[in-house]
């Protein structure tokens, strides 16, 4: 959108978030929802792996203590700055040009539907590098493919450390293939996003 | 990293499929169908999608590979029972007020659906004077539908959806296992009647009291997604029903006046004049 010079330190302005984890993510993810401001100027997108029945209650579950809106994200629907979206059970979450979202029954990636990767790729190619995507603690591979695209292609990037991970295959996988911009534990990332939101831009108003 | 393509040569790729084989790829949603083209790239062999291009423009015999990639749907029978037992308890009695039916599955893929709706209604007694068009726009998957031929180890998943789906018989009496494949019955075959049919380029053939469209909605974009919905307001019959998968609506659409929600959680409409 905007073709103006990039802020001295030479990043982007963020214009969406996306996060992905399975076990072990959503203690961490509580904590940081609930962390941030009620007004926030971009979409967040959540992809978190959790048996079926468990990923129809997860947008209740976010919402709770989280003063931004969490919700389910629905195919077409526009996305929304301000706004905290999850996938819905059993599809793939894909962001779209037309700036809404799209579903899909396609193959499970990583034996998982929702898939990080599938989202992030999708964000990536409409978000390019201010987009902003977080890959948590977790107990598979997917994510770490897609977030190294986010990174090559000038986003930023936040890896949960490993250390601080309850399983730390999906931060490890992630850290085997680049350096990402973070590597944050739970309270770094509670405290680390809404300042990395809070970039100054010539077209938002002040908190 | 995914190999690098560029918006452009997707564009340029579905014109030439259109072009040359009259398939209408152009206005689906394109998240998705990146992700597939950049799948059958790979396993096509070819370096970029326009090496992928120049394949399929002097070789028509892959096409048919491509389209693989580009129209495949897996499905099962009675997937999701809940709408299956919704269309059993609260669409079924309405429709067996009228002395005839005509039910419409688009978006068929190899069958499961078409025959699922068959020995719904023949459960329910109302096959006798239904008739179903099965349509879809892959040939090889409508002949797979024809055949009605399903892998015995699918059978498993497939009773216990018939059964949660609240099946009065038993699905063995709508098969004949033969090898290792379950054949549906002649009885449920002849009822259905498989047809190329193209959402985002043909038009209407019949008056229909049902239509069945789940899981196809989603690959369209905006455009295409209200083409396909005016073609079925306009198919249906005043009062007619609409099923959608269980995450489509026609929310965030032109179209969405023309319908009104019977059972929501299963994402059953009925048209509205």
């Amino acid at each position: 959108m905007s073709a103006l010079p990039a802020e001295s330190a030479g990043a982007a302005t963020v214009a969406a978030v996306v996060i992905g984890g399975s076990a072990g993510a959503l203690e961490v993810l509580r904590p940081m929802l609930a962390a941030l401001p009620p007004a926030i100027s971009v979409p967040i997108v959540i992809v978190v792996h959790l048996p079926e029945r468990s990923q129809h209650q997860l947008a209740a579950v976010l919402n709770h203590g989280s003063a931004v809106a969490v919700k389910q994200a629905e195919d077409k629907e526009p996305i929304r700055a301000g706004q905290v979206y999850v996938a819905p059970p059993a599809y793939h979450l894909l962001m779209e040009p037309s700036l809404t979202f799209a579903l899909s029954l396609d193959d499970p990636v990583h034996y998982s539907r929702p898939a990080i990767d599938v989202l992030f790729e999708s964000a990536l190619d409409v978000y390019g590098d201010r987009l902003l995507a977080i890959l948590l603690s977790g107990a598979s591979e997917d994510g770490a493919a897609g977030l190294q695209e986010v990174h090559a292609a000038g986003g930023i990037t936040i890896v949960q450390a490993p250390h601080s991970a309850a399983v730390a295959i999906m931060p490890r996988a992630a850290l085997a293939l680049f350096r990402p911009t973070h590597t944050w534990s739970p309270a770094d990332l509670a405290a680390g996003l809404p300042q990395l939101l809070s970039l100054p831009t010539e077209c938002r108003s002040p908190p | 990293m995914r190999p690098g393509v560029t918006e452009l040569e997707i564009r340029l790729l579905l014109e030439a499929v259109y072009q040359t084989y009259h398939y209408d790829f152009r206005h689906y949603a394109p998240a998705s169908m990146k992700r597939r083209l950049l799948q059958a790239m790979t396993y096509m062999h070819c370096d970029s999608l326009s090496a992928l291009q120049a394949k399929i423009l002097h070789d028509r015999s892959v096409f048919p590979q491509l389209l693989e990639y580009l129209t495949i749907q897996v499905s099962e029978l009675f997937r999701d029972p809940e709408f299956f037992l919704a269309l059993r308890r609260q669409v079924l009695p309405m429709l067996a007020t009228y002395p005839s039916l005509k039910i419409w599955i688009a978006g068929c893929s190899t069958g499961e659906e078409a025959y699922s709706f068959a020995i719904l209604l023949a459960e329910e007694g109302l096959l006798d004077r239904t008739l179903i068009y099965a349509t879809d726009i892959n040939d090889q998957s409508l002949r797979r539908a024809q055949a009605g031929v399903y892998a015995l180890d699918r059978l498993r998943q497939f009773t216990l959806n018939h059964r949660a789906a609240g099946g009065r018989g038993s699905l063995s009496d709508y098969y004949h296992a033969a090898h290792d494949a379950a054949v549906m019955v002649p009885q449920l075959r002849r009822r259905i009647t498989f047809a190329d049919h193209s959402l985002a380029t043909d038009n209407t053939f019949s008056e229909v009291q049902l239509i069945s469209c789940r899981n196809v909605l989603i690959y369209f974009d905006h455009e295409l997604r209200d083409r396909a919905l005016n073609l079925f307001a306009e198919a249906l019959c005043p009062r007619g029903f609409l099923c959608l998968g269980s995450k489509e609506s026609v929310r965030f659409s032109a179209l969405a006046p023309r319908f009104r929600e019977l059972c929501a959680a299963e994402r059953i409409y009925r048209r509205i004049d």
